[in-house]
């Protein structure tokens, strides 16, 4: 058969389009326990279970803040924790329309015989965690593969190699009822220019698409997690309605349109940054057959962080700080952002990181 | 560098828009020599030049019919043919804004190992003949990959090395200025259903892309020209919405948005049956980003042809049955058409198994 028609079909591509909603995004919270440590200990927080939990339910209940979400990705972790008063999250974001998602990759690991180039794994036992999450109250999952651009890379076994992982980890995850997030990023590192990524880009997504087809993979279940194109972190940048233009076609020229909705990555953009470029691309005239979203971790959290600082008397100002991150990001799924949104600390820091490990 | 970005890229983009702007189509009028021998025999002609350029005479000059075409495809002889009265074709093309295009394939051979599959000839001096074809007037090309569906097919081998002509096929027409039709023919012969055909339709279409993209074609100055998605002639025939959900879906799964139009061959279509089709395909409710037109050869004339059977006195009744047909399919392209533009064969079936043209 050509692609999945098993029991979760329909479910799948409702889940999918339901992500992709005008006006809503995905609020990337699946930090492993390792990598919301590092951001702890950046506001001098102790990387503890009950500091972990505390965060992301200031995040997951701020009020007003879920209606412009669709889903949130978690940690395993997070999955089965509750809010103070003993109400499990996946309750919180159930009644408020918005769907679980569940990191499923276990990390990268690199290829032999390339420079620094990785794979990812998770792949080992991944459908029956994939059941397991559903039954928990997962709908979606999300795995992610990276790759950079160098003198020569991508190379052409990286490229291989992390499309076909993200394509069995995608029909694996439909086979189990949870819509794939396919993402392949392709990190902003590097001194190239718009043009380059661009190129390097349009080849990652046609290899990743073709390999979806070749394992079967039902599209109009799947959603998108690339980076937008730009230039490299070491070059000139450009206006945003240059991200916007190479970005859309970059998409227009290698993502079928049965796919129902991209969810951007933010890289290591600032807050502001990752919200005026999706805005600018929900503005392009053009072909753009597929919702254009976004699915934020540190560019929807940075400023909410700072606010926070691990204190509970900050934790209002804190939610005020990611509303105003969630409606402006909302507001650029619809072309009407008007920039300047609640400008906290932080808002317009990069948050580029060289060689960032989650 | 990604996509081709040379000195033809807005040319080919503006072109390959222009073939697909809604009410207009292309005629495939690109029978070769011996294809055309065929057809001119079923009507008791002989096929002499004088008889081949007279046909095409009847079709290019029939009052009104160019208003409905944006291309037409020819075959090498017929790029320089003239009208009786010593008109080139291809100025009286170029006169009512209809792109002259050309096929450049040499036809199919056997691929050793395989059951009967084939891959398609003509890469050797590709590039020089079309910069010939381009002075000529051509802007257009055509390159007919084939591919069958049957228990072991199409192989993994056919469809690889069909892909692959078809994409290098592509990069050398851009790199001349001639917009390259992909044609992917999966031929309807055989016993199958209509979701083995969109099976096989979707991992083609998947390979194609694929390797469009390998070789840097610049995808937004290319058209498709694909079967629809049918059942196998020895197989139960389903209504023209099937059809049009199962084709627009095949699409959406494989053609990226770039790609400006969609020009689909009519296989062994009726003339009615294929104009029935696309009317149907343009009115499937949902996202179509590429417009979904015709690019028909026997499904255009055969009517005509048989009207003409060859004699000076039919060409009026002849050229009021073909423009009929392309009025039909223009009004299909629209999603209007009401049907019964239908002359004397409209409705017979133009399946010949193992159709070799």
């Amino acid at each position: 058969m050509s692609s999945y028609r098993g029991k979760y079909a329909d479910e799948l591509i409702a889940n999918a389009t339901y992500i992709g909603t005008p006006g809503k995004g995905i609020l990337a919270a699946d930090e492993s326990t390792g990598t919301i440590g590092k951001r702890l200990s950046s506001i001098n927080v102790e990387n503890i279970e009950s500091n972990r939990r505390a965060l992301r339910e200031l995040l997951f209940c701020t009020p007003g803040a879920l209606q412009y979400l669709s889903g949130v990705i978690l940690f395993e972790e997070t999955l089965y924790q509750k809010t103070a008063a003993g109400k499990p999250f996946v309750d919180v974001m159930k009644e408020a329309g918005v769907l679980p998602g569940i990191k499923v990759d276990k990390g990268t690991v690199e290829l032999a015989g390339t420079n620094g180039e990785t794979t990812t794994q998770g792949l080992d036992g991944l459908a029956a965690r994939c059941a397991q999450y559903y039954s928990a109250g997962a709908r979606f999952a999300k795995w992610r593969a990276v790759l950079k651009i160098g003198p020569n890379e991508p190379s052409q076994l990286a490229i291989n190699e992390n499309a076909n992982g993200l394509a069995r980890y995608a029909i694996i995850c439909q086979e189990n009822g949870l819509v794939p997030i396919v993402e392949p990023e392709i990190l902003v590192d590097g001194p190239h220019d718009i043009n380059k990524c661009a190129d390097v880009t349009e080849r990652v997504l046609a290899a990743c698409y073709k390999a979806l087809n070749d394992h079967h993979v039902l599209l109009e279940g799947t959603l998108l997690k690339p980076n937008m194109v730009t230039p490299g972190s070491d070059a000139k940048k450009v206006a945003p309605e240059v991200v916007a233009e190479y970005t859309v076609r970059a998409l227009q020229r290698t993502m079928p349109p049965a796919v129902p909705a991209v969810v951007f990555l933010s890289g290591g953009q600032s807050e502001e940054e990752a919200t005026v470029n999706l805005n600018a691309m929900n503005q392009y005239k053009g072909k753009k057959p597929w919702s254009l979203s976004f699915s934020f971790g540190r560019a929807l959290q940075q400023s909410t962080l700072k606010a926070w600082a691990g204190k509970e008397e900050n934790v209002k100002k804190a939610q005020d700080a990611f509303l105003a991150r969630c409606k402006a990001n909302s507001e650029a799924t619809l072309g009407t952002y008007q920039g300047g949104s609640g400008l906290s600390e932080g808002a317009s820091e990069s948050l580029h990181v060289k060689d960032y490990k989650y």
